[in-house]
């Protein structure tokens, strides 16, 4: 949001990720389950890229693939120039430093037998060299910077709360000041009213450290509010890409628009006005994709050719890329 | 809306559960009524106690450790709390149906659907095998699931969530419900396949004129369904009013932060998210204050000292909440 100067910092191109289907005691690969079919898109320096999709569109498998957490069937992703899916592990383990990620629940991404503190000063164990006492007055800063009390350094995970648990998470994330962080779901786990005060709070450090987000969600509401831009992703495949402006008031691909009609709004006036589309049947599943666009099967505007011919995937107006046949 | 007689009147129900580190004050007195062909929504966040006071009028809770304390529920004559098992039984899938967030678990995942769709009917109703398996293929006709007859063969693992669901919502409709209870039915699905549920809810609203009590933590789904709502925290109802008077006139801190703290999906795009400090209750401590104090904007002396109770502050718009500034 601060830095408007057009830099990409992150490059993904053509990423596939198909996790093999085996059968037998040899493993037969008898198919593939094509978690992330395709995908390409930049986050400039400074921004806040909004990725959502549906439970198992892909796009928790997007963002760990683009941190090499699991390596990529195809494509390339370029950090600051550099492709990272050519580097070995040591190479990859530095460059990890710069990226970092934020995980959907923080019951489950802390470890219950570690302190706050030695869980914030793991990753700082890892890559420098600090004596114990910078460690620990960086853990400190680190509790204060999300919000914390700084006396909590020797407490356990169980002793907080989730939204608690997850301002932990932040801290650990940020411990080597990274560049790019990829939040997975972040608020997911959280209540309503815990949910604000950990956005205000990922914002405010995106200000002050001038960080770079990858947003994971399925939370159209929330995206709309944290994006600068918005991926909307199906079955493996982005459908379509714009500026959360244009995105959320001129949706072009049926699926974004049938996604952003069944959304409940928390207004009964409006919500008694409003057209729904909905769609019928299931989304199907990703080791048997639809041949063509993967969303005929449901779309309700599908014609002959969308079974046929993938769409291709192109700028209808500036920055607004859509992969439809109908557009 | 307010001429219509009441189907199930909540008096006063306290349950509390006793565990290794003391007692939990879940649920802490909390009335209500419920009219006929009404949705009422009841909104809260984890740990407010929604789920548990619906459960505690069927006595649908492992007790011990829960334990109600008091209240009574009259539904057709009869409290429902003092009701022995075999009474229950009768009312639980009968007139009383439920359905739960989770349809993978609450499904059993060695029977056919058939045949669980089938018990309710035979129990309750006394309907012959054949005429029961009919029933069935029917009722999940009428939720939307197509080649009804033939899935009836099939087991909960061969329908996706959204289908289960619907499954869910059939089985509970299975033998006319007068009351429906839904705790969270569209919270494990995605949004699509939320939208398509709440369609069919209410159009089966509509057909069969049952009462629903839609327990839910999302504002937006209860927006677009409720004709009333409920504001549960803290094991209280805090608020309760309109679906619309409740939604543009808030009285309660706490409901007036959560409709603030949400994004929207229109409109502008606020620069900043309004939020809610602090951390939820701790429902250890004896209720004896306002449960919001600690969070709210508001607190005055008397908050930390007394409980504020469930009054009217308008035409059917109840708010528990010393401060009020008008």
């Amino acid at each position: 949001m601060t830095n408007k100067n057009n830099k990409a910092l992150l490059k993904v191109d053509g990423l596939v990720k198909h996790f093999p289907i085996t059968r037998g005691i040899f493993r037969r690969e008898v198919g593939s389950i094509n978690a992330v079919d395709g995908i390409s898109f930049e986050i400039q320096e400074g921004e806040t890229l909004g990725l959502v999709g549906e439970s198992g569109c892909g796009k928790s498998t997007a963002g760990r693939v683009i941190l090499q957490l699991i390596p990529a069937t195809a494509g390339n992703v370029f950090f600051k120039g550099r492709d990272l899916t050519s580097l070995n592990m040591e190479e990859l383990r530095k460059q990890r430093q710069q990226m970092q990620m934020i995980f959907q629940d923080p019951q489950d991404s802390l470890n219950p037998r570690m302190t706050v503190g030695s869980i914030i000063s793991e990753p700082i164990l890892e890559h420098k060299n600090f004596q114990a006492k910078e460690r620990r007055e960086l853990v400190e800063q680190l509790l204060i910077s999300v919000g914390m009390n700084p006396r909590f350094t020797n407490r356990y995970p169980h002793e907080f709360s989730g939204g608690q648990r997850q301002r932990i998470g932040i801290a650990r994330a940020l411990a080597l000041s990274p560049d790019f962080i990829i939040c997975d779901e972040p608020i997911a786990a959280l209540d309503v009213s815990i949910q604000a005060q950990v956005i205000n709070l990922l914002e405010d450090l995106q200000e002050k450290y001038g960080l770079t987000y990858l947003f994971i969600s399925h939370d159209l509401s929330m995206i709309r509010h944290i994006a600068n831009r918005v991926a909307v992703m199906y079955l493996g495949r982005i459908v379509e890409l714009a500026s959360s402006q244009v995105l959320y008031s001129t949706p072009l691909h049926p699926y974004t628009q049938a996604l952003l009609s069944a959304v409940p709004m928390h207004d009964p006036k409006m919500e008694r006005k409003r057209k729904r589309t909905i769609l019928v049947g299931d989304v199907p599943s990703p080791a048997d994709p639809p041949s063509g666009c993967h969303f005929s099967t449901r779309c309700p505007r599908a014609e002959d050719r969308c079974f046929k011919d993938s769409p291709e995937w192109r700028e209808v107006s500036q920055g607004h890329q859509v992969a439809c046949h109908l557009v | 809306m307010s001429n219509q007689s009441t189907i199930l009147q909540v008096e006063n129900i306290s349950t509390r559960f006793h565990t290794q580190d003391g007692l939990v004050h879940a649920v802490n007195g909390i009335s209500f009524e419920l009219k006929k062909g009404e949705l009422l929504g009841v909104v809260g966040e984890s740990g407010s106690g929604k789920s548990v006071t619906m459960m505690s009028l069927l006595k649908l809770l492992p007790m011990p450790p829960a334990e109600i304390v008091s209240g009574t529920a009259s539904f057709e004559g009869q409290d429902l709390i003092q009701l022995d098992l075999d009474e229950l039984r009768k009312v639980r899938g009968g007139k009383i149906g439920f359905i739960f967030q989770d349809p993978m678990t609450s499904l059993n995942p060695v029977l056919k659907i058939g045949y669980q769709l089938a018990e309710p009917l035979r129990e309750h109703m006394g309907m012959s095998r054949k005429k029961a398996r009919q029933r069935s293929a029917e009722l999940l006709d009428l939720v939307g699931i197509p080649m009804a007859e033939n899935r009836l063969n099939d087991f909960p693992h061969q329908f996706s969530g959204g289908m289960r669901q619907r499954v869910m919502i059939a089985m509970a409709l299975a033998c006319d419900p007068k009351v429906l209870i839904a705790d969270e039915p569209t919270t494990a699905l995605d949004v699509t396949i939320q939208a398509q549920i709440i369609d069919i809810v209410k159009k089966l609203r509509k057909e069969l004129g049952m009462a629903i009590i839609w327990i839910t933590h999302d504002l937006g789904v209860v927006a677009g369904i409720a004709d009333r709502v409920a504001v549960m925290y803290g094991g209280y109802i805090v608020e309760e009013g309109p679906v619309e008077e409740l939604y543009s006139n808030p009285k309660h801190p706490y409901t007036q932060g959560l409709l603030k703290t949400l994004p929207n999906l229109e409109g502008e795009r606020a620069a900043r998210l309004e939020s809610i400090e602090g951390q939820p209750p701790n429902l250890h401590k004896k209720p004896t204050s306002c449960p919001f104090a600690p969070r709210c904007t508001h607190t005055m002396d008397r908050c930390r000292r007394e409980n504020p109770v469930l009054i009217k502050r308008k035409e059917n718009h109840k708010v528990a909440c010393w401060w009020n500034p008008e």
